[in-house]
């Protein structure tokens, strides 16, 4: 198995025509990926790649029996997309684009949280199973199937671990870009309860970022979740601190935040820590006896 | 996008909230007549910057005479204000804002944030204000009041309440803290606020609640919703070369090294400077080119790189998902036949169309080290710096 996508997932595309959704979706059908259909409002009934386009979500379901959907709609209409998709009966949505409203996030949370819908993003590369189903950005022949389980906040940041798990023999089960936005559809803890439970998955790498509370959170799961070696980078341990305005955002984080904090609660958790972002593969060699 | 106490105290006022009378000013004429038009015998001035710390770094000032206020202007008007929440060089100083003065009994903080753990809009409130406040919530969280937004319901009167209860205030004060309260809601909900903060909010004299000071962050993603508060922006308070990356949808931060980066992602753009200070090297800038990179931008990126004149080596690190590395070939060297290159330039390029970037690097005839892996480029790139440890 694998988690979230596999070779029978259905896609669609909403945003289909668009210059995005056509050069993704493209890549997507030549990686393999059962991409049945688009929805572009107004272009209902037309073709594109090969493939039909309707005006409406609900008509995409109906007609292709779709269960997945990737959205490439502009910032603004993003929020419109997601509840379109959650209202026709879409299980699982990965969302690419970047710089949606975080207001606008906060909503379609709870919506997709309501409906039991697993929405990925925005703002992330999107979920690849090697040789399965590839729904984003992600270049598709850096992967290869295995069984690393690859979860990240930063969508080139997972390139160069996918990489280097291929260049290592390992290979991918899943790799699931969540996303570098403050309120990601799922989180760290959503993706690592998911690679835990996969027979598939046999060792996981998480890749995380200076700032919020998502890994000191991860680390805390682990400990009490996780089985399987996890093995993690942090990237921005050298980054300065920046101009900032006030208080909030230290009071509310509580001093936690810091790369070094993070490692520490990884750390503390049993995991693999590698502070060198080009051993990432050794640290996972190191942490499975592989 | 961040906005001047004066802008934030707009807001407020709009939305209700008591804030001083106030004029804000960009010359000492018009600073000496606000002062008779709001009248009294004190008043408090306010160099306005897009930073906290000001008054103990002397940007705040307590007048009664129109020779404090001469002094105070001559001081801060055209100059630059820097405090312990800027960097060495400060923010530039090009509004004063006069207020009436009033008496002040005691202070409490207010502010609210979106929580990302919570996936909330959290309020904060404390008796404690000041930079205390920091160390209040790290050491002894619990004394910090909390109260979580929901986002179907909205803020209720008794989340006000409850907090105003603990804060110790009286009737008169709880019913005023309450409308700050859900005035403050409002105006985040409605304005794409990301951050917004009343510190202090004091109680004054005759006991009644006042909005001091204001600081509010608007999230930068709902700008095109906010025409208003696109009006309000102040490029004089951001980096100048980070502005001109801002106009091309890059994403730049100076730093003091000299190792000149350029990366597509902001992770890979993090862990890269961790991976060249890793080697010894000293990253000169935080470059993330962005996933819709074009040709023309990445030579903007490089001659923005270039600029900074401690740069003495280029490490172009790039993994191709979007951004194809042929394009990105073709940028740096549209940008070096433009602005030249004396430099030596390190170049990693990973993913789509890597073979075919490498290619187009190779065949030009331009100085430039090919980095077999992460490792191996962040190596050479430290050596070709002349330095590392």
């Amino acid at each position: 198995m694998s988690i979230l996508i596999h070779k029978d997932t259905r896609v669609i595309c909403q945003g289909f025509t668009g210059k995005n959704g056509t050069f993704h979706s493209e890549q997507a059908i030549a990686y393999g990926t059962q991409m049945v259909g688009g929805v572009t409002p107004g272009k209902g009934g037309t073709e594109h790649l090969g493939l039909p386009v309707f005006d409406t979500v609900a008509d995409a379901v109906e007609a292709t029996g779709a269960d997945a959907s990737v959205i490439y709609v502009p910032a603004p209409f993003v929020m419109d997309s997601i509840m379109e998709a959650v209202g026709a009966g879409i299980q699982m949505i990965v969302c690419v684009t970047e710089g949606v409203p975080t207001l606008d996030m906060l909503k379609c949370k709870i919506a997709c949280d309501n409906a039991g819908v697993v929405l990925i993003g925005p703002n992330c590369p999107g979920v690849i199973t090697p040789d399965e189903c590839k729904i984003g950005i992600m270049p598709g022949h850096i992967h290869k199937k295995g069984h690393v389980g690859i979860v990240s906040r930063s969508g080139t940041l997972t390139y160069e671990a996918v990489k280097q798990t291929t260049d290592a023999g390992f290979g991918q089960s899943t790799c699931v870009g969540i996303g570098g936005d403050p309120i990601p559809g799922s989180n760290f803890i959503d993706i690592l309860a998911l690679f835990e439970e996969d027979s598939e998955t046999e060792a996981i790498v998480m890749i995380g970022e200076i700032g919020g509370t998502a890994e000191e959170e991860a680390a805390a799961f682990i400990k009490k979740h996780v089985t399987k070696p996890v093995v993690s980078y942090i990237a921005g341990a050298t980054a300065p601190p920046g101009k900032r305005m006030g208080h909030a955002g230290a009071i509310i984080s509580g001093g936690k935040g810091t790369a070094d904090e993070k490692f520490k609660a990884l750390e503390a958790a049993g995991v693999k820590v590698t502070r060198n972002l080009a051993e990432i593969g050794e640290a996972l060699k190191e942490a499975t006896g592989w | 996008m961040n906005l001047h106490e004066y802008q934030g105290k707009t807001l407020f006022s709009e939305y209700g909230l008591p804030v001083s009378t106030g004029v804000a000013c960009d010359t000492k004429e018009e600073v000496l007549a606000a002062a008779k038009q709001i009248g009294g015998d004190a008043w408090v001035i306010k160099a306005q910057v897009h930073a906290g710390g000001r008054g103990k770094a002397g940007g705040v000032k307590l007048v009664k005479t129109e020779a404090e206020i001469s002094e105070f202007c001559n001081r801060h008007i055209g100059s630059r204000l820097v405090t312990y929440q800027t960097d060495a060089n400060g923010q530039p100083v090009s509004k004063i804002l006069i207020e009436a003065c009033v008496g002040i009994a005691s202070e409490l903080y207010l502010g609210a944030v979106i929580d990302r753990s919570t996936r909330r809009i959290v309020f904060m409130a404390s008796t404690e204000g000041g930079v205390e406040i920091e160390k209040v919530a790290q050491e002894t969280p619990k004394k910090i009041l909390k109260a979580a937004i929901d986002p179907l319901v909205g803020p209720q009167p008794n989340q006000a309440r409850q907090m105003a209860f603990k804060l110790g205030l009286d009737p008169a004060q709880i019913k005023q803290f309450t409308q700050i309260f859900l005035g403050l809601a409002k105006l985040f909900e409605d304005k794409d606020v990301s951050l917004i903060e009343v510190n202090p909010l004091v109680i004054t004299e005759d006991g009644n609640l006042l909005c001091l000071d204001a600081k509010v962050v608007i999230d930068s993603n709902a700008m095109y919703r906010h025409a208003d508060l696109s009006a309000m922006r102040d490029p004089s308070q951001e980096d100048e070369r980070e502005a001109i990356a801002a106009k091309w949808d890059l994403n730049y931060v100076a730093l003091d090294g000299n190792i000149g980066c350029m990366v597509n992602g902001a992770g890979l753009a993090m862990g890269t400077m961790d991976t060249v200070k890793l080697y010894g090297g000293a990253p000169a800038n935080f470059l993330d080119v962005g996933g819709g990179a074009t040709k023309e931008r990445v030579a903007e990126a490089f001659k923005l790189i270039l600029s900074d004149s401690n740069v003495n080596a280029v490490f172009v690190n790039i993994f191709g998902g979007i951004v194809r590395c042929d394009m990105i070939a073709e940028g740096i060297i549209g940008a070096v036949e433009e602005v030249g290159v004396e430099v030596p330039v390190v170049v990693r390029l990973e993913g789509t169309n890597a073979d075919k970037g490498a290619e187009i690097l190779g065949q030009s005839d331009l100085n430039i080290i090919a980095g077999s892996s992460l490792a191996d480029a962040a190596k050479r790139v430290v050596a070709a710096a002349g330095g590392g440890s």
